[in-house]
């Protein structure tokens, strides 16, 4: 076992301990702080990959915004935050046993795939992947159109939520 | 060095939880949580491939950030949606907001 294999089982494991939690927890508040937990964990594995700017930016999006408009919005909704009855609806087992055929078949989909059991070549030093991600974000030969196309995203989102959530009365 | 199959297998069993998540719970926002580690999966996935191909092929990253940006239209248009219901028929259970099921 090589420090990265440790780094990266240890990180697995909180971030799936995490997001189990998120799905079974109660208490939604707690719910939210897990997954911040679990996103966290997510950007541990980003940075191991070498994604540095992707590792930040999952701790600045997720964490610093995402997971702060959940909280916002169970506390807006404080009153059913200790809900009555079930946290489950009651198609729960068949839920489990679908969630788990879906893992079982990517499972088996892997061990049947050749290449899963590659490893990464070695980083080259010389390569600036930051730049390279910010070049071909604007470049035309790239992604400049997927990249303006979520822009006009954002403003749509931006404009429909306020539309949605303002009380017309 | 990890080999890919421990990224695939781990971003396969976030997505499961996060499945499970979706299909089982009843409070809206706990929906919502579900498909936010269901799209982290999926980013996982997306930059395991990039590192484990050909790095200087930005496509797998690229990819990633526009995931983050359609999560974060998601998720505002998603809670603005439960704070509008929640003002309107007082509660955030999926059961319960069934006006349009006969």
């Amino acid at each position: 076992m090589t420090v990265d294999q440790i780094i990266f089982l240890i990180a697995a494991a909180a971030t799936l301990f995490a997001a189990f939690s998120v799905v079974t927890t109660g208490n939604l508040i707690r719910a939210a702080f897990w997954l911040i937990g679990a996103l966290f964990g997510v950007a541990v594995i980003f940075a191991i990959l070498h994604a540095s700017f992707l590792a930040v930016m999952q701790v600045v999006v997720y964490v610093g915004a995402i997971a702060i408009l959940f909280i916002f919005a169970v506390m807006l909704t404080r009153k059913d935050m200790r809900d009555q009855g079930a946290q489950l609806n009651r198609n729960w087992k068949f839920g489990a046993f679908l969630s788990a055929l879906v893992f079982a078949g990517l499972f088996f989909l892997l061990r049947g795939w050749g290449g899963v059991s590659k490893t990464a070549a070695a980083f080259p030093s010389d390569f600036d992947a930051v730049a390279a991600l910010g070049g071909a974000l604007v470049s035309p030969d790239a992604y400049v159109l997927p990249f303006e196309v979520a822009s006009v995203l954002l403003v749509a989102a931006l404009v429909g939520a306020v539309y949605v959530a303002y009380n017309h009365k | 060095m990890i080999p890919l199959s421990w990224y695939l297998v781990f971003s396969a069993a976030l997505f499961s939880i996060g499945l499970f998540g979706v299909l089982t719970r009843r409070n809206l926002i706990a929906i919502l949580l579900g498909v936010e580690l269901m799209l982290n999966a999926v980013n996982v996935n997306l930059v395991a491939f990039w590192r484990y191909g050909d790095v200087h092929n930005i496509a797998g990253q690229a990819f990633t950030i526009i995931v983050f940006a359609v999560a974060a239209a998601e998720v505002s248009v998603g809670l603005a949606l439960v704070i509008s219901v929640y003002r309107k028929r007082n509660t955030i259970i999926a059961d319960e907001i069934d006006i349009l099921k006969w």
